[in-house]
């Protein structure tokens, strides 16, 4: 009896250690699991953005759960492609991607995603709720389910050298016009102090690159007005496209304008290299997405340390009018969200980079990479990422807007990290943010027709009312090839997006 | 031990195997054979036909696969006549003087070499009609060339790519022979230098696109204070739509001109001595050894050298791809970049029609040159 009683109690602590420790384990990040002999095959961009935290971070993984990264890098250009192939073709090298969420809307409806829904809210190691609701909605939701987890957070704003304006006397852009006269005043004078000719604005104008985006962001300005769920792109009654117009028309006049104050290669330039010129000290004025903010406080390459400010994309005081299809002068009914009379409509350009799941690889592989993904995005390693220029990863979290610690750390000072993050909040939280297309092909939509035609332009072989009719019947083809009703729903559906 | 069989049993067997051998010997032929066909099959007319299908069609995803709807001449309508034809084709505009001459005067080359043909003794009726077609053809390319080049018009894929093909293979023909004819002297150096003419050729096309675009570049890089000297800092000329294609046919003379340079070399120094001597001892002079001795020899291996640059020449992707991405605007963009940036945009049934019109193309230029010339020349050798 007595040794049946010594068994029965170390059978009840044995299960009582297990159960113990299981429920330890389901209160503990997915990071912490063991994933031995797993490797996740994790595709994204050719870097360093991007590719160089999943890198870095790779081996630490590693160290934690056992698991193998391996980081597969592609152009930028050739990865919406390379992914929808290897899904449709079921080679399915990929276990992972950290890839455009614009893409959902291709990758989505055939079912090649995992449904990340569960997982998310089951992980507390992720903190979802600290991701800012745009990026939870936008970033990461299609139609009611998760399907990415947000990594970086897209927005283009404009960065102006602070010495440079202060000691002229002159105010950061308001307009896309006084960006045009800042820039004028500053091309062709040195402005780091090596002797040459630098310039007044530079932009990224390369066909096949990020270029397109940017002149998205001038015309954003003068298409839309009255809110986000005007939708910049497309008519929403119609599924017309908004190219052909005297809005269309001035974003055009601006975007050849900046083609030629700036350096003389401009047309060649990707955004790596407007940064490299920006934070080398030789722009005055340029656009970008965060990564310049970042950039500029690299000790390694930046010589416009704590001389570079930020300001929420300029805007218009003249905008299209859509009932008369012409551009008219702000007034309260035209632009309800308009400051000193500019409407501003910040571009939520791209959208951020964010890690989605194959749902084809196996269910061990699947926990191991939304574990990985979980752990780049978890508050300590993004808090980190997001200050630093390298990795391409631009504030998303409310921790990371509000904790300024980081920042300071990573070495801007307090102004200008509240003058960098003040420009992105004051784009997140404008009422009249423009939200990137999100529709099947939207690739053809912006990399193929949009790029296209803008390239043609600045290069001068389409002239300003070429290059909208061009844009207006590639759109319009494509929309009708895909079906014009499915589209236009499409369309709408990611308009109504609650921020 | 040892086997001994009657000759009748060796008869009984012989005209059993007789039958089966001829069996085996008949089926060998297709034995042989077969492996050969069926990985023709499988590896080059299955892909032919393949693409052929995806060119008429247009593709879709659905739900965990892809589907192919059948569109007929659709992809191809598109590039010729429709909404993609200023991209294929370019835009023509009206001829300036220029243009007309310089049509009047190839139609005309044209016109007197049918006519030579037709009144001559090696006459006929398929060589005519044949050449007929092919002179059609390219009169219609020629017309297109004129105008939108020599016209404010602009040139579309299917011009640009024949003109890197023109410009590239003519200059690196002319460079690999001079470079050839110089190693062949004996010349201090000669075995360093036959070396190094070789290395451009070993290096990746990609490699070579992004030290274009260093070297291109005037407001940085290796040749900085060189354009600083000569104030071109402010100047750049991939931007220029020539300045760009300029660029592009650089490079890819830059690489190419060693492959030439490499048959040519060996084409001449198999050449035998006897006949230069005799030439030389009868008062030649080295005009005249190249233009009547040494070129007539090298002509086999010109023209085979010249037919495999001109085909690959048309494949030009990844220098303008790197280089200036088919920029400024479509200005450098060839006929394979042109299929792969519709491919990019999964287009897979566009960018089918576009490799089409590419082979189409390339076969009829390969075609045309050994019927008119290739084959003339290895006649006269």
């Amino acid at each position: 009896m007595r040794r049946f009683l010594a068994k029965a109690l170390v059978l009840v602590a044995g299960v009582g250690l297990i159960v113990s420790c299981t429920s330890g384990s389901s209160n503990n990040t997915s990071s912490s699991t063991n994933f031995s002999g797993t490797t996740i095959r994790v595709v994204t961009f050719t870097g360093p953005q991007i590719a160089e935290p999943l890198q870095r971070r790779a081996p630490d993984f590693e160290k934690l759960t056992g698991a193998k990264v391996q980081v597969i890098t592609v152009p930028f250009a050739d990865l919406y492609q390379k992914l929808l192939t290897d899904f449709a073709t079921k080679t399915n090298s990929y276990d992972a991607t950290v890839f455009d969420p614009q893409w959902m809307g291709d990758y989505v409806p055939p079912g090649y995603l995992e449904d990340l829904t569960d997982r998310v809210q089951k992980d507390s190691s992720l903190q979802w709720n600290d991701i800012a609701p745009f990026f939870r909605d936008f970033s990461a939701t299609f139609k009611g389910k998760v399907y990415t987890v947000p990594l970086d957070g897209d927005f283009q704003m404009v960065y102006y050298r602070k010495d440079l304006l202060q000691k002229d006397g002159l105010q950061p852009p308001a307009t896309w016009d006084d960006y045009i006269s800042i820039a004028k005043h500053f091309q062709g004078k040195d402005l780091n102090g090596d002797g040459k000719n630098d310039y007044g604005s530079c932009l990224a104008m390369k066909r096949s690159a990020q270029s397109y985006w940017a002149w998205i962001s001038i015309a954003a300005a003068y298409l839309q007005s009255k809110g986000t769920k005007q939708g910049a792109f497309f008519n929403t009654d119609n599924m017309q496209p908004l190219t052909n117009n005297p809005g269309a028309a001035a974003a055009l006049d601006v975007y050849k304008q900046l083609s030629k104050i700036g350096p003389p290669d401009q047309l060649n330039n990707d955004v790596g290299d407007s940064r490299g010129l920006f934070v080398t000290g030789r722009c005055a004025l340029s656009l970008d997405w965060g990564d310049i903010g970042t950039l500029a406080i690299d000790p390694t390459q930046s010589k416009v340390q704590d001389k570079v400010g930020a300001v929420i994309l300029p805007g218009s005081k003249r905008v299209l009018d859509r009932s008369t299809n012409q551009l008219a002068d702000c007034n309260a009914t035209l632009c309800p969200n308009a400051v000193n009379g500019v409407n501003h409509a910040p571009f939520a350009a791209f959208g951020g980079w964010s890690g989605a799941i194959n749902k084809a690889s196996s269910a061990k592989v699947k926990d191991a990479a939304f574990a990985f993904l979980s752990y780049m995005s978890a508050p300590k390693q993004s808090g980190e990422d997001v200050t630093i220029g390298k990795t391409g990863f631009n504030p998303y979290r409310t921790s990371q807007f509000t904790n300024l610690d980081n920042w300071t750390k990573a070495g801007m000072s307090t102004q200008a990290a509240n003058d960098y993050l003040g420009a992105i909040k004051s784009s997140l939280q404008s009422p009249n943010m423009v939200l990137d297309l999100r529709i099947p092909q939207s690739a053809f939509y912006e990399q193929t027709a949009l790029d296209q035609a803008l390239a043609q332009f600045l290069a001068g072989e389409i002239s300003l009312n070429q290059t909208m009719t061009q844009i207006t019947n590639q759109w319009n083809s494509k929309t009708d090839e895909i079906g014009r009703q499915g589209q236009l729903d499409a369309y709408k559906s990611s308009l109504s997006i609650t921020k | 031990m040892s086997i001994h069989a009657s000759p009748r049993a060796l008869r009984t067997a012989a005209s059993w195997w007789r039958p089966v051998g001829a069996r085996l010997d008949r089926g060998a032929s297709l034995v042989f054979i077969l492996p050969a066909v069926v990985v023709i099959l499988a590896f080059s007319i299955f892909p032919l036909l393949a693409s052929l299908y995806v060119s008429l069609s247009r593709l879709g995803f659905s739900e965990g696969g892809v589907e192919l709807k059948f569109v007929g001449f659709g992809n191809y309508a598109k590039l010729l006549f429709g909404i993609d034809q200023p991209h294929f084709l370019g835009v023509t505009r009206p001829l300036t003087p220029v243009g007309i001459a310089v049509l009047l005067v190839i139609y005309g080359l044209f016109a007197v070499l049918l006519y030579r043909y037709a009144r001559g003794p090696n006459r006929t009726l398929g060589g005519l009609a044949g050449r007929v077609v092919t002179t059609a053809i390219a009169g219609a390319l020629v017309w297109l060339i004129v105008n939108t080049i020599l016209t404010s018009g602009r040139p579309g894929t299917l011009v640009v790519t024949i003109v890197y093909v023109a410009v590239d293979v003519s200059v690196q023909y002319l460079l690999g022979l001079g470079l050839a004819l110089l190693v062949v002297q004996h010349l201090p150096g000669r075995r360093f230098f036959r070396v190094v003419f070789l290395l451009p050729m070993m290096i990746t096309p990609v490699g070579v696109a992004y030290l274009f675009r260093m070297l291109t570049d005037t407001s940085k890089g290796p040749l900085y204070p060189l354009w600083a000297h000569f104030g071109l800092t402010d100047v750049s000329w991939v931007t220029n739509p020539w300045g760009a294609r300029l660029a592009v046919m650089i490079g890819d003379v830059w690489q190419w001109t060693p492959f030439i340079f490499i048959v040519l070399l060996a084409a001449i120094e198999t050449l035998p001595h006897e006949l230069t001597e005799a030439a030389v001892v009868d008062g030649a002079n080295r005009w005249q050894v190249f233009w009547r001795i040494t070129f007539p020899q090298i002509l086999p291996a010109t023209t085979t050298v010249v037919l495999i640059r001109i085909i690959e020449g048309f494949k030009i992707v990844d220098l303008p791809n790197v280089l200036t991405n088919g920029g400024p605007g479509t200005a450098t963009e060839s006929l394979t970049l042109h299929a792969y940036t519709i491919w990019r945009a999964l287009d897979i049934g566009g960018s089918a029609a576009v490799a089409y019109m590419l082979l189409i193309v390339v076969t009829f230029v390969g075609i045309s040159y050994v019927n008119l010339f290739r084959r003339r020349v290895t006649a006269m050798a």
